[in-house]
């Protein structure tokens, strides 16, 4: 992974921006090569190949980061981006620490895929194509896509670090569209992981059918009631509940401008004391998983919820620094152009002991998110927005007729404290969370949640 | 960057391609973030790459790369070839063929107008006072703001170099930049956030004043929120969410979607999809508009469009392969992210056209009901087969034709189609916007939508 890089030129170009001075430099260089394909009208087609190469040098001083990239991997690149991230600093020039190289074990990948022969990829297309369609003449349309991308990260600072990784990622998804007289649904599941190719050896066709089952589902789908009620949230992706309401709201840059609504609340009860969440860069082959983060830290299993009460933030260098505590992994970014910002991986909700069937028995009427097409939030004011895929009303304890258009709104401090239920099931789902206009692929996962009070937004008034 | 498009078409075709086309970019980006009255950081950067299309009979491939050797060019060509080998036969896939007229100059003078020199002409440290302005502002407006998350400028100039083997061979100029910043009011125990922007083609037409003054109107305005009531009643979108729906209705209107069934527009053509009051072009010409260039992602020239008039769907947007497939030609339509991604038939600067009445008449027409000055989770609360859309919104209540309280934590319901045609009236100032398209747009008066609060 570091050869990348050299030693002897990664100390080159680290000299070359401490030139005019500075507190910390870094050097980020990456090698990325991917291949996307999608089938469409049973064809396929859009079939993609890139390779990118660059690094991305930034410079600490007083207060400032100075960051320039450049495309290419040459010495000279390398150290004409140094140049330019330190053209405005004019200080005494600052000596770097001797380098050591780090032994970093990158995630296991048992068949890479650039190895795989591209037939395969398109047969396996083909598979989710026909596998979607045969499960209802009413699925009219269905859109798969395959993406690979095969990253190699090395990393070195003025701190005397040389380290790397080496991720490969392969994810899988398709659409349904399902159609009955003027009635349109759709349906979307994925499939992805920090994995190769032997991640489509168990099935990958049932989640073709398990998206053609969702529009297929929806067709009966009548309008989703509006006002506050009980709802229950369905294991694995309504994990991006928490990861949207929660999550960004305790990455450390929001929290330290005063941008999060749980500023200054470390230690404080922010939930029932049967809610424990993590943050987790490590589980193995998870989506969001990997070895070191993009400074070089290396990832870890952060514990940030403990019996209801918060207990640590996601830290890269620069924010930890800032709180006095050590970086906690987190430290992202989308490539060598972008600089890090602390960002989740894998985060979840730790199971809990309640039984998804009684949870729903216990809502006389109420409504259950199954799962969701995604949200947003403001960690500022915690207020947050998600939309549902898959929704269904509960009534008396059962869950009955499918809801089509639905919405939950609110605000995450409430919210979190609402949760009155967590379920002994558990499942992680793969997501892509933009922030800074960074996306970097993230982990979300739980088992049945529910709040004891949410707004749905339907149309039903 | 023409000589490298060149060389990359070439490439393809000796690695067995039939035809190719190469889009070659190059830009200098630069970019400060300041916050708490110093500069957070500044970014410099150059990014060069070729994107480059094959086909070899029926079957299209494309790959991109950054290294811009002989060798690099040499191999990237052959990927795009070996993945046309991959892809399955499409009767429609072909290359453009060159235009038959020559590319109109943007606002009928010389292409020069999508150049600011003050890109070029500001230092690092202009741009960055620039950007501690916006964040003084902002902070200077109201004394209810307590902090700005922070305060963005951000500029670039690209040259763009589109190659093909039938022909094509064009290349263009332009600069553009923006500011932002997100300020935090506090209040009746709650922080509130708001956006404050602005955009051009240099930083010297940006007004960082007016930036941080709206970034703290907004964000003050929402002090002591609450939620309104559910039920249904007249809406005003303010211009920037209006803007975000015009967006969608532009990728509505792409053949691509259109063709594959896939938009609620699918079959409407002609047929009466909203309101007079309603009427909407794209004009990828006019010399203010973001998305603004001679010639569209794959060469061929753009041009003004008539998408939505006299209430009726006038026309679909069409880039080459989606005009083969309907049998017409191109409107010039095919937009692009750049080398690293295909061209995709895309709007490019969408323009509502303005009305009779300002803000405050707009609120007096509608009486009583509801302004939404934001939207959240559009990205996930809308059907995009359907238009059926859900989204969170926050705003103020309209109350005996007036301004009233501030409202959050509410939704607004409907679906495209039947929100055009419940408009019942269109601002008449008008502003460009960048949420997810270029769009220039009044705020819109709709008669009636679902508001789902308490």
């Amino acid at each position: 992974m570091t050869e990348l890089i050299d030693p002897g030129v990664a100390e080159r170009v680290l000299r070359r921006a401490l030139a005019g001075g500075g507190e910390f430099a870094e050097v980020f260089c990456e090698r990325g090569a991917g291949l996307t394909l999608a089938i469409d009208e049973s064809r396929i087609e859009s079939v993609q190949s890139g390779a990118s190469a660059g690094a991305g040098v930034r410079v600490l001083s007083e207060g400032t980061t100075y960051f320039a990239h450049v495309d290419g991997l040459d010495p000279d690149d390398l150290v004409r981006a140094a140049g330019e991230a330190a053209a405005a600093l004019r200080a005494e020039s600052a000596e770097p620490r001797p380098l050591r190289a780090e032994a970093v074990e990158p995630q296991p990948i048992e068949l890479r895929p650039a190895e795989v022969a591209a037939e395969r990829k398109a047969e396996l297309l083909r598979e989710l194509d026909s596998r979607g369609r045969s499960a209802g003449p009413e699925v009219s349309e269905l859109t798969a896509s395959y993406a690979e991308v095969r990253r190699e990260v090395a990393v070195t600072n003025s701190d005397g670090l040389l380290s790397g990784d080496d991720r490969t990622r392969v994810r899988i998804g398709v659409q349904a569209v399902a159609r009955r007289e003027g009635e349109v649904q759709t349906g979307s599941e994925t499939l992805g992981g920090h994995r190769g190719f032997e991640l489509f050896e168990d099935d990958p066709g049932a989640i073709a059918e398990a998206a053609a089952g969702k529009a297929l589902t929806l067709l009966d789908a009548g309008p989703a009631p509006a006002g506050s009620m009980p709802v229950v949230i369905g294991g694995g992706f309504g994990g991006v509940l928490f990861h949207e309401m929660t999550g960004h709201g305790l990455e450390a840059d929001h929290v330290q401008k005063g941008a999060s609504v749980y500023a200054g609340r470390l230690g404080a009860q922010v939930a029932q004391p049967l809610l424990t969440a993590y943050d987790d860069g490590r589980m193995p082959n998870e989506w969001g998983s990997d070895s070191i983060d993009d400074e070089g830290t290396p990832t870890r299993q952060t514990m940030v919820i403990e019996d209801g009460r918060l207990v640590s933030f996601l830290h890269d260098r620069l924010t930890a620094a800032r709180d006095g505590v050590a970086p906690t992994g987190n430290g992202r970014r989308e490539s060598f152009r972008h600089l890090p910002v602390p960002r989740m991986t894998n985060t979840y909700i730790a199971p809990g002991d309640a039984e998804p069937e009684a949870m729903i028995a216990e809502v006389e009427k109420g409504f259950y998110a199954a799962s969701f097409a995604g949200g947003q939030v403001d960690p500022a004011t915690g207020d947050f927005v998600f939309g549902v895929s898959e929704g269904y009303l509960i009534e008396a304890g059962r869950v009955t007729r499918p809801c089509r258009g639905a919405t939950l709104i609110g605000n995450c401090l409430e919210a979190l404290l609402a949760i009155d239920a967590v379920g002994s099931d558990f499942e992680m789902k793969t997501g892509v969370c933009g922030k800074a206009g960074q996306k970097v692929p993230v982990g979300t996962g739980q088992g049945h949640v529910r709040v004891r009070a949410m707004t749905v937004g339907g149309t039903d008034v | 960057m023409i000589e490298l498009a060149r060389r990359a078409v070439e490439g393809a075709v000796a690695a067995g391609a039939g035809d190719a086309e190469a889009y070659a970019s190059e830009d200098a980006e630069r970019e400060v973030r300041a916050h708490g009255g110093s500069v957070e950081s500044l970014t410099a950067a150059t990014r060069r790459g070729i994107g480059v299309r094959a086909w070899i009979g029926k079957r299209a491939g494309y790959a991109y790369g950054t290294d811009l050797s002989d060798g690099g060019i040499r191999e990237l060509a052959a990927r795009a070839a070996e993945a046309a080998r991959i892809a399955d036969e499409d009767e429609f896939a072909g290359p453009p063929e060159p235009p038959v007229r020559r590319s109109p100059e943007i606002g009928g003078e010389s292409a020069a107008e999508l150049r600011d020199p003050s890109v070029g002409e500001w230092s690092s440290r202009d741009v960055a006072a620039l950007a501690l302005r916006i964040e003084e502002a902002a902070l200077a407006a109201d004394r209810r703001v307590a902090a700005v998350e922070q305060a963005v400028y951000a500029d670039s100039a690209e040259r763009v170099a589109i190659v093909s083997s039938t022909g094509i061979e064009v290349e263009y100029e332009r600069t553009s930049c923006y500011g932002y910043t997100q300020a935090l009011a506090e209040g009746e125990g709650a922080r509130e956030t708001g956006l404050g922007f602005g955009l051009g083609r240099g930083p010297a037409a940006l007004e960082p004043a007016e930036i941080g003054r709206e970034a703290a109107a907004r964000a003050t305005q929402m002090i002591g929120a609450g939620k309104p009531p559910s039920r249904a009643c007249p809406v005003v979108l303010d211009a920037t969410v209006a803007a975000s729906f015009v967006a969608l209705i532009g990728r509505a209107l792409g053949a691509d979607a259109v063709q594959r069934g896939r938009s609620p527009f699918a079959g409407l053509a002609g047929e009466a999809v909203a309101d007079e009051a309603f009427v909407v072009h794209d004009d990828g010409l006019d010399p203010a508009g973001p998305e603004s260039s001679p010639v569209d992602g794959e060469g061929t020239p753009r041009r003004r469009l008539a998408l939505i008039e006299g209430g009726a769907l006038r026309a679909f947007l069409y880039d080459t392969y989606t005009a083969r497939r309907a049998g017409t030609s191109s409107t010039g339509s095919a937009s692009r992210g750049g080398y690293r991604s295909q061209p995709s038939v895309g709007a490019s600067n969408l323009l509502v056209a303005t009305g009779a009445l300002d803000l405050d008449g707009l609120l007096a027409e509608a009486g009583d009901g509801v302004v939404v000055t934001d939207v959240a989770g559009l990205h996930s609360g809308v059907n995009s087969v359907t238009g059926a859309f859900s989204v969170g919104a926050s705003g103020f209540a309209i109350r005996g034709g007036e301004a009233a309280e501030p409202l959050r934590e509410f939704t607004i319901a409907s679906d495209l189609v039947s929100m055009l045609k419940a408009v019942r009236a269109a601002g008449s100032v008008a502003r460009w916007v960048p949420f997810g398209g270029s769009v220039r747009t009044p705020p819109l008066l709709i008669g009636e939508m679902t508001v789902a609060g308490s």
